[in-house]
C-alpha cells in the first residue's frame, strides 16, 4: 500500500506494508542508508531516528504509524547542535568502527536538543539503549559534554 | 581479459626487503578504486601499489589492511605521508584490492588482518613507499626547474627550490615518468612530525559520523534480492527437508532455496526475505548435530585436563618442585564460547558482471580466502572475481575467516537463485549470536607450589580447548606437535621466572566451530596467569605489584615498565575508599606489552569498575590518539564478556542465546573511566587492536577477590544477566 511519509523535511510516498519497520523502508525504499541496522528489537540503537524531535528506533517503528509524523534521519540533521555534535565528534575523533554512530550521533543531538546542559546521569539515560561494540563510550561521553559546552555559548 | 587478469600481467618484480613493495606498477583503476564507479579518470601518478598522488594535490593511500576500527587507514596512510612530507588535508585512504603478491601479510601468505599486525608489517613498507613517491615528485620537480635534486626541499605537499614552489599535483604527471628510488632514504625519528603526533585526525572520522561512510550493507544494486537464510539451531545438524509454501506466498518473497548451510529466503526487499523466513518450515538431520550442554562439554574439557597434555613449555621438574612444596594451590578454570558481536551484521552482496564474472562488495579480512572461496562456489576463476573490500562495522575476529562462511553462503545464495541477479546476504543479530565461530570454550588447570620462603617454585597449567585450526588452511602453521599456539598462547611463555614449569594442551574436536576472538589465546591464558600469579603472591605475603616485579623485571623489562608505570598512575599503594579495591594485570600480547589497574566496588552482587590506568608499550607509537582509543576499546569490549556473556548450549545443546537482550553489550554508564600512559620507546612499532583486552578481566577479578575474598574461576560475573 502507499504510504506518504515526511522524511528529513520532504513528503515521500512509498509502497510498503503497514507493519514494515521503517528502518528498511528509509534504508530499502529510499535508500537513506545512514541509519543502520543492528539488532531489530530496540536494543542497540544503531537505527536510530528522531521522530518529531524524540529519539525513535526505527527497526520497531512501523511505518504505518507516521503519518503526520516529522520524521529526520542522520542525513537529515541539521542546525547548531547537529553542528556542535558533529564538531565534538571530530575533535574527540569518536568513531572507531563507525557503524553505530549515526545512532550515537542521533541520540547525542536528540538529547541536547531537549536538554543542553546534561548532567552524567541525564548522559547515561540518554544513550542507555544505544551499544557500541567498539567501546568508543569514553570519547562519546567526552564529545557530548564539549558540545553542550559549545552550544551553550 | 579482467582487470585482474591486466593486474597480473602487468606487475613487475619485487624489491628486497620485507615484504618488498613494487614501484610504478599501473593498477587498473576499477580495481584499485574499491567501491569507485567503472570509468574513473586513470590515475597520473602511481609510484608504487601503496600511494597515488593526482593532479588535484589528493595523496591516496591504498591501506593493504581492512578498517573496521583499528585505525589501519590514517595509520598507513601516517607511515606515507611522514615520508612524503604530505599536507594531513590531502591525505585520503582507501582498501587496496585483492592481490595476495602485493599485499599479502608475510608471515601467512595471504592477504589478512589480523594478529595486531597492520602496523607491524607495514611500518617500514609504507615509509618506503612514501618516500620513494617523494623522490619521483622531487626528481619531476629538478627536471623542470632545472635545479639539483638535493636542493629541492618539500613541506606540506609543496615542493619548494629557491623561490620556485609547487604543490604535488603540478608535478603529478611529470613524476610519473620518473624512476622510483630503489632504496630511498628514511626520516629519523627525531624529524618525524605526523609519526606520534597526538592531534593527527583520523581519516575516517567525518564520514563515520554523518552516516555517509559506506558498509557492506548500504550497497545497493538495481534488481537486487536480499537473502537471509534460516540456519539450523543445534551445530552440525544439516537440512533434511523444508517447505516453503507458506514463506513463498507472503509478499515480496521470490524464491526459497537449499544451500549448504541452511535454507535461503530471498525477497525484494529486506522486510519480505524476514518476514518470508519467519514462515519458512525446516525439518533437520540431527545425527552429527552437537547435542551436549555447554555444561557438559565444561565437565568434559576439566576432566580432559586432570592429565598433561603436549607439551608447550617445559622447564625444571614440576612434579618434583610441587611435592616438595611448602604450600600449593589448585585451581580451575571454565572460559564460555562467546560469539564476537560485531555491530553490523555478517553479509556480502554479490552481482553478475560482464564477461561471466561476478563483482563483491564484503569487509573483507581474509581477503585472499574470501576471494577464492567465491570463485569457486560460482565455478569460475579467481581473475573473474572482482572483490571490493568494504568497511565493515566491526570484526574482532569474526571475519578473518579461514574457511570463508559467510562469504561463501553469499555465493551459494547468488548461484541457488541463478546466479544472473545481485543478492544481499544479510544476517540478523540472531543469526551472528547463534551461528558459531565462537571464542573456544576452555578448561584449564593449574597448580601451584611455593616453598616455606614465599618463593613461587613450581607451575603447572593444562590448559583444553578445541583449535579453530582444525581442518582449516592454518592447521599445520598452528599446531606443532599437538601443540596449538592459539590455545596455549599467553600461558606457554608467562613473564614470571618460575624455576619449574610445566605448560601443556589437549586439543578436543566437537561440532561448534570456533574462531579466533579479539586477543584469541591471551583472552583465556591472560586471565588465568594473572589472577593465579595473584593468588600465589597473597599466599607468599607479597604485595601484587612489588611480588609481580620481582618475578618479572629481569624476564620481561619492558612488561615490567608498563606495570611500574600504571602502578604509579593509580597511586596503588594509596588509601582507598573501604568499599573500593584496585587489581592489577600484565599482559603480554602480539608483541605489545600492557599493564592495567581498575578500581572496583560491588553493587548487588555485580563489580562496577570506576576507573582503568592503562600503560602500554607498543614500541614507536605511530598514532597515539588512536592507541589510547584501541587501549578504550579493548578494555570495553573486554569488559562486556567478563562481566556479561557467555554462549551457552542448553540441553540436548540447543542454543541459548539469540540478541543483545541476553547476549549483553556493556553500556556508556557501565563503561569506566580510563586513562592511558604510551610508554616513550625507540623499538620497532607493534600492535594495539587486541592488547588492550587482556588485561582487563584479570585486573577486575583481582579487585572483586580483594573485596569479596572469592576468585572468580568461571566468568561471566554476572551469569543471571545472561541468561
Amino acid at each position: 500500500m502507499a504510504i506518504s511519509l515526511k522524511v528529513n523535511g520532504e513528503t515521500r510516498s512509498v509502497d510498503a506494508a503497514a507493519d514494515t519497520p521503517l528502518l528498511w523502508v528509509l534504508r530499502d525504499e529510499l535508500r537513506l542508508t545512514g541509519s543502520k541496522f543492528g539488532c531489530g528489537i530496540a536494543q542497540c540503537g544503531a537505527c536510530t531516528v528522531h521522530v518529531d524531535g524524540q529519539a525513535r528506533r526505527s527497526c520497531v517503528t512501523p511505518v504505518g504509524s507516521l503519518e503526520g509524523r516529522e520524521v529526520t534521519t542522520i542525513e537529515g540533521l541539521k542546525g547548531d547542535v547537529a553542528d556542535a555534535v558533529h564538531a565534538a565528534w571530530a575533535k574527540h575523533d569518536a568513531p572507531q568502527c563507525g557503524y553505530c554512530q549515526s545512532g550515537q550521533v542521533m541520540t547525542a543531538v536528540a538529547l541536547l536538543e531537549r536538554t543542553p546542559k546534561p548532567a552524567p546521569a541525564d548522559i547515561d539515560a540518554a544513550f542507555a539503549g544505544n551499544i557500541c561494540r567498539c567501546a568508543t563510550y569514553v570519547r562519546i561521553r567526552k564529545a557530548v559534554a564539549d558540545a553542550s559546552d559549545t552550544i551553550g555559548g | 581479459m579482467t582487470a585482474v587478469q591486466q593486474f597480473n600481467t602487468t606487475r613487475r618484480a619485487f624489491l628486497g626487503g620485507a615484504g618488498g613493495f613494487v614501484v610504478a606498477v599501473t593498477l587498473p583503476v576499477r580495481l584499485r578504486a574499491q567501491g569507485g564507479a567503472p570509468g574513473d579518470a586513470p590515475r597520473p601518478f602511481d609510484p608504487n601499489a601503496f600511494v597515488h598522488v593526482g593532479a588535484d594535490d589528493i595523496v591516496t593511500v591504498l591501506v593493504k589492511h581492512i578498517e573496521f576500527g583499528q585505525g589501519p587507514w590514517t595509520g598507513l596512510a601516517t607511515l606515507v605521508a611522514e615520508e612524503l612530507d604530505a599536507d594531513w588535508s590531502k591525505v585520503r585512504a582507501e582498501h587496496a584490492p585483492s592481490d595476495p603478491k602485493l599485499y599479502g601479510d608475510p608471515g601467512f601468505g595471504v592477504q589478512i588482518t589480523g594478529g595486531s599486525a597492520s602496523i607491524r608489517t607495514s611500518y617500514d613498507l609504507m615509509r618506503k613507499a612514501g618516500a620513494a613517491a617523494r623522490g619521483m615528485l622531487v626528481a619531476a620537480a629538478a627536471r623542470a626547474w632545472n635545479a639539483p635534486a638535493s636542493d629541492i626541499r618539500v613541506e606540506n605537499g609543496m615542493l619548494i627550490y629557491g623561490d620556485k614552489s609547487a604543490s604535488f599535483g603540478s608535478f603529478a604527471d611529470a613524476a610519473a615518468k620518473e624512476a622510483a628510488p630503489q632504496d630511498p632514504p628514511l626520516k629519523a625519528p627525531a624529524d618525524f612530525r605526523y609519526i606520534g603526533n597526538p592531534d593527527l585526525p583520523k581519516l575516517d572520522t567525518a564520514a563515520k559520523s554523518t552516516g555517509a561512510a559506506m558498509f557492506t550493507l548500504d550497497v545497493y544494486r538495481d534488481g537486487m534480492l536480499t537473502a537471509v537464510v534460516r540456519h539450523a539451531d543445534k551445530f552440525g545438524a544439516k537440512v533434511a527437508g523444508f517447505d516453503a509454501d507458506a514463506a513463498r506466498a507472503v509478499p515480496g518473497v521470490v524464491d526459497v532455496r537449499q544451500i549448504g548451510s541452511g535454507v535461503a529466503v530471498f525477497g525484494r526487499n529486506t522486510y519480505a526475505a524476514l518476514q518470508g523466513r519467519k514462515v519458512l518450515k525446516v525439518t533437520w538431520d540431527e545425527s552429527r548435530a552437537e547435542t551436549r550442554s555447554s555444561e557438559q562439554i565444561a565437565t568434559d574439557w576439566l576432566a580432559a585436563s586432570r592429565e598433561r597434555g603436549a607439551v608447550a613449555h617445559a622447564q625444571g621438574d614440576v612434579d618434583a618442585a610441587l611435592a616438595a612444596a611448602a604450600t600449593t594451590l589448585d585451581a580451575d578454570y571454565v572460559f564460555p564460547f562467546l560469539a564476537h558481536a560485531p555491530m553490523e551484521p555478517l553479509d556480502a552482496v554479490i552481482a553478475p558482471a560482464e564477461g561471466g564474472g561476478v563483482e563483491v562488495w564484503l569487509g573483507s579480512q581474509s581477503v585472499t580466502i574470501d576471494h577464492q572461496t567465491i570463485a569457486d562456489a560460482c565455478g569460475i576463476g579467481m581473475d573473474k572475481v572482482k572483490l571490493n573490500i568494504m568497511l565493515a562495522g566491526g570484526s574482532f575476529g569474526r571475519r578473518a575467516q579461514p574457511v570463508s562462511d559467510f562469504a561463501r553462503e553469499a555465493a551459494e545464495a547468488f548461484m541457488a537463485v541463478g546466479g544472473d541477479k545481485p543478492v544481499k546476504l544479510m544476517w540478523t543479530r540472531e543469526d551472528d549470536i547463534r551461528g558459531g565461530f565462537y571464542r573456544p570454550l576452555s578448561g584449564h588447570r593449574l597448580r601451584g607450589g611455593l616453598d616455606a620462603d614465599g618463593r613461587i617454585v613450581a607451575w603447572e597449567h593444562v590448559v583444553v580447548g578445541q583449535s579453530f585450526a582444525t581442518d582449516t588452511p592454518f592447521e599445520s602453521m598452528l599446531i606443532q606437535d599437538g601443540v596449538d599456539g592459539g590455545l596455549v598462547e599467553g600461558a606457554s611463555e608467562i613473564p614470571y621466572a618460575v624455576p619449574n614449569i610445566n605448560v601443556s594442551n589437549h586439543i578436543m574436536r566437537g561440532p561448534v566451530p570456533v574462531l579466533w576472538w579479539r586477543s584469541v589465546g591471551h583472552t583465556h591464558t591472560g586471565y588465568v596467569v594473572e589472577t593465579f600469579i595473584d593468588e600465589l603472591l597473597e599466599k607468599a605475603g607479597k604485595d601484587a605489584v612489588e611480588g609481580r616485579l620481582a618475578l618479572m623485571s629481569q624476564k620481561n623489562p619492558r612488561l615490567a615498565g608498563t606495570l611500574r608505570k600504571a602502578a604509579e598512575m593509580a597511586d596503588w599503594r594509596a588509601a582507598r575508599p573501604a568499599d573500593r579495591a584496585l587489581g592489577v594485570a600484565s599482559v603480554q600480547s602480539f608483541g605489545s606489552y600492557v599493564t592495567q589497574v581498575a578500581e572496583v566496588s560491588m553493587a548487588d552482587g555485580a563489580p562496577k569498575v570506576h576507573k582503568v590506568w592503562c600503560a602500554v608499550d607498543c614500541g614507536i607509537a605511530v598514532n597515539p590518539d588512536i592507541i589510547a582509543a584501541q587501549m578504550e576499546g579493548g578494555i570495553g569490549y573486554g569488559l562486556s564478556a567478563i562481566l556479561f556473556n557467555e554462549l551457552q548450549l542448553g540441553q540436548g545443546g540447543a542454543i541459548m542465546q539469540s540478541n543483545f537482550h541476553d547476549y549483553r553489550s556493556l553500556k556508556l554508564h557501565e563503561m569506566p573511566e580510563v586513562d592511558v600512559a604510551i610508554i616513550k620507546s625507540d623499538a620497532a612499532p607493534t600492535g594495539v587492536g587486541e592488547p588492550g583486552l587482556p588485561p582487563i578481566g584479570p585486573a577486575v577479578a583481582n579487585a572483586v577477590r580483594k573485596l569479596t575474598g572469592e576468585p572468580v574461576r568461571r566468568p561471566p560475573f554476572v551469569r543471571s544477566m545472561t541468561a
